[in-house]
């Protein structure tokens, strides 16, 4: 049921029979797909199977259908046929890509006044910070990961792995190895000293796992990177004289340059003279993360503006070009890699200093998952657009935590928390639908002559891994 | 030949190809000398593109060897060399058949991404460009110099800000070339440069090479089917069948060659029944 080829609107009026045919048509196909399924219920009494008739419940979902397409008729496809191929549609798209465009400056300080303030905006609600802690983690990831796929279009299925490796690094420093070479007194020190190991070690596993690959292209590199991930989330588990296995470490806080956050003498609040609460020990940590994501984002446009990432850039549209002119796509790949990693390394040992324990069930597909979604979601090789994308996923994960308020209207025991892949699901088919290429779909040039002017999505690649 | 004196740029000698049992290329030796402009021409399936991509490095010939002189003495083996590496060091630009443009890239950086290499090593391999180093930035504005400078000469400078995607065809020839000689070739490869154009484009090209050829120390080596570029241009041609070399000259001498006829218009009837007679006298001959 094509809505558009109906022609609804014949200049100025509204093209009833077209619609009423087109509403009978619905109710048609709706009454067919629910009829058999809604209609009857099945109700097991104590001595039979009886069938429960349910035609309210039909005809409301019927009538709600109506409503909305007619709804839909009226106000939203009102385009009259023909449009599409006028330069009417095409200008009025110049207009918003025009305004967009005006707009695109001022988004991304918009997010950042937002995201400095966030802790006074919401007075230091734990449930906020929280989640602005949650969501920021997920952009450094989806920024960090935005480098191996969306610049250099290399699909990385196991980034996660990363993320384990820097987590792992500040655990097993934190807790065996600093205090055994530099005994306890680096302890407060720990998180600082971790923080550039970890982002070190996971871009060395960046590579290493860069080098099998360097010659798989599309779906084997996938696989092969998938693959990856689980190897070293199986080695965790396995590794138990290293690891601790399944059972997980419990790492130290991070302190505050030294201050620990604790009540009493030589805490955080009593250095600065003031009360001590625990809620400072997360505005710290938001501070942490959202400096280390403006770190990720500002490191990773400088890079696309120097010949590195210009390099990843062409390497995703077009390889045999790229050693044509020289560029040697080996070391290319991992860098992208290594850089991509490193991020990822960084976000993983800030992952358990929040935690306060690291075990193997943190870094399971389904987060290498997520973190790519948000990517596809954002646009590929958007910074802003992952943004965006992670609040939607990660703030629609939240959403569906909050949804026990329906749980009276919901068949018993359900527990709503479980309909967040569906959320993810959902999503994405919308997307798939709506907007393919993600939410930001214009490429911005590295560098100009007279004006810089967004590439369409049309010409740019998607890499062919 | 006026050119036996000179050393030669490139010199191919005894290059074979086989993929499995098919031979592409079978014990070619020709020679292209700097400032001059040889074409490979031939039938379609005469190995030309095969010539090229093992001069480029994309493939390995399977025998013979590939030397690229610069004129300061060095010289490069290139059959040993990964493809990069020709085009790094050996400096041996190409272009593609089907143009391999950076299409969603503006037109400026498809020429910046041509002279990654130099940027590379002036961003101090991007530990300096990071911090922003004077010696990058200075480079870079060089860099970007140099692109306007061919994209004036390409006469496109002012789509520089607009993707190489959206260009037409013929423009987009013209900016692989661009992007060619951003890497400085001493060598430069044209894979059908003329194809696909109309009269007044291949004019066009045929003096853009001119040009290119008068105010670089450079060697061009084309593959055409265009005869008017052909011989409008080229300085010396070398003419493939089968694989093999079937004539070597100056457009005039290869014009006339009775080889390059009959490759390609095939053999005249009467030639054939007499070839077809001898062939029979010879079997007939053989048996008795």
């Amino acid at each position: 049921m094509a809505a558009q080829d109906l022609s609804p609107r014949k200049s100025g009026g509204y093209d009833w029979p077209a619609i009423i045919k087109d509403l009978i048509v619905t109710s048609i196909v709706t009454l067919l797909i629910l009829v058999p399924i809604v209609a009857y219920k099945s109700v097991i009494t104590q001595y039979s199977l009886t069938l429960e008739p349910r035609w309210t419940l039909v005809f409301t979902i019927l009538a709600v259908i109506l409503a909305t397409r007619l709804f839909m008729y009226l106000f939203v496809w009102t385009r009259a046929p023909g449009d599409a191929l006028s330069g009417k549609t095409s200008s009025a798209q110049r207009a918003k890509a025009g305004f967009t465009d005006k707009l695109g400056p001022w988004v991304f300080p918009a997010l950042v006044a937002f995201a400095f303030l966030l802790p006074i905006i919401t007075g230091g609600d734990r449930r906020s910070i929280d989640l602005g802690i949650y969501i920021l983690t997920y952009v450094m990831l989806g920024w960090g990961l935005n480098i191996v796929v969306g610049l250099a279009g290399l699909l990385d299925l196991g980034y996660v792995a990363f993320y384990a490796v820097g987590a792992y690094a500040y655990a097993l420093l934190s807790t065996v190895y600093l205090p055994q070479w530099f005994g306890t007194g680096v302890l407060p020190w720990a998180f600082y000293i971790t923080l550039p190991l970890a982002g070190l070690l996971a871009a060395s596993w960046g590579v290493i796992l860069g080098f099998p690959v360097l010659r798989l292209r599309g779906d084997y590199l996938a696989i092969v990177t998938l693959a990856f991930g689980e190897i070293i989330r199986l080695v965790l588990i396995n590794w138990f004289s290293f690891t601790n296995g399944p059972q997980g470490i419990n790492v130290p806080k991070a302190t505050f340059f030294g201050l620990p956050f604790k009540a009493g003498d030589g805490g955080f609040a009593d250095f600065f003279g003031i009360e001590h609460n625990r809620i400072q020990y997360y505005i710290f940590l938001y501070y942490v993360i959202l400096a280390l994501a403006l770190l990720t984002y500002f490191v990773t446009n400088r890079l696309r503006r120097l010949p590195i990432g210009r390099a990843w850039e062409a390497l995703r549209e077009d390889e045999i070009a790229c050693r044509s002119l020289g560029i040697n796509t080996t070391n290319t790949k991992l860098t992208a890699f290594a850089i991509g990693a490193m991020f990822g390394g960084f976000a993983g040992s800030f992952f358990a200093a929040r935690q306060g324990f690291v075990s193997p069930e943190s870094f399971v597909f389904i987060e290498s998952a997520i973190i790519l979604a948000i990517v596809v979601l954002g646009g590929l090789g958007s910074q802003i657009g992952i943004v965006f994308a992670a609040i939607a996923i990660m703030g629609s994960f939240e959403l569906f935590r909050e949804l026990s308020v329906f749980r009276d209207y919901l068949p018993a025991g359900t527990d709503t928390v479980h309909f967040r892949m569906l959320a993810v699901g959902l999503a994405m088919v919308l997307m798939m639908r709506f907007r393919p290429r993600g939410f930001v779909t214009r490429r911005q040039p590295t560098v100009f002559l007279k004006e810089r002017k967004a590439v369409s999505s049309d010409l740019v690649k998607e890499g062919h891994g | 030949m006026a050119t036996a004196e000179k050393t030669p740029v490139l010199s191919v000698e005894h290059l074979t190809m086989r993929f499995g049992g098919l031979t592409a290329v079978s014990d070619l030796t020709f020679d292209a000398f700097p400032r001059e402009i040889t074409a490979l021409i031939g039938p379609n399936g005469a190995g030309k593109t095969t010539v090229f991509n093992c001069i480029t490095g994309f493939y390995k010939p399977t025998e013979g060897s590939i030397t690229l002189h610069h004129g300061d003495g060095r010289s490069f083996m290139l059959e040993r060399m990964d493809d990069f590496r020709i085009a790094q060091h050996a400096k041996v630009a190409r272009t593609f058949q089907n143009i391999r443009l950076f299409s969603g890239m503006t037109l400026l950086e498809n020429l910046m991404v041509a002279q990654h290499n130099t940027l590379m090593v002036a961003s101090g391999y991007t530990l300096g460009g990071v911090f922003g180093s004077g010696n990058f930035r200075r480079a870079e504005k060089a860099a970007i110099e140099r692109a306007k400078d061919w994209l004036e000469k390409v006469r496109l400078i002012d789509r520089a800000d607009d993707p190489a995607g959206d260009l037409p065809y013929g423009d987009q020839r013209r900016l692989e070339i661009a992007r060619a000689m951003c890497t400085s070739p001493r060598l430069l490869c044209l894979d059908e440069p003329a194809a696909g154009l109309n009269p007044r484009e291949s004019e066009e090209l045929n003096k853009l090479l001119r040009a290119i050829r008068s105010e670089n120390d450079i060697s061009i080596l084309l593959i055409e089917h265009d005869m008017s570029v052909v011989m409008g241009i080229s300085d010396h041609v070398v003419v493939l069948d089968y694989g093999q070399k079937i004539s070597d000259g100056d457009p005039a001498h290869v014009k006339s060659d009775p080889a390059v006829i009959r490759a390609y218009l095939g053999v005249d009837d009467e030639d054939e029944d007499a070839l077809a007679a001898e062939a029979i006298a010879e079997a007939v001959g053989e048996k008795s």
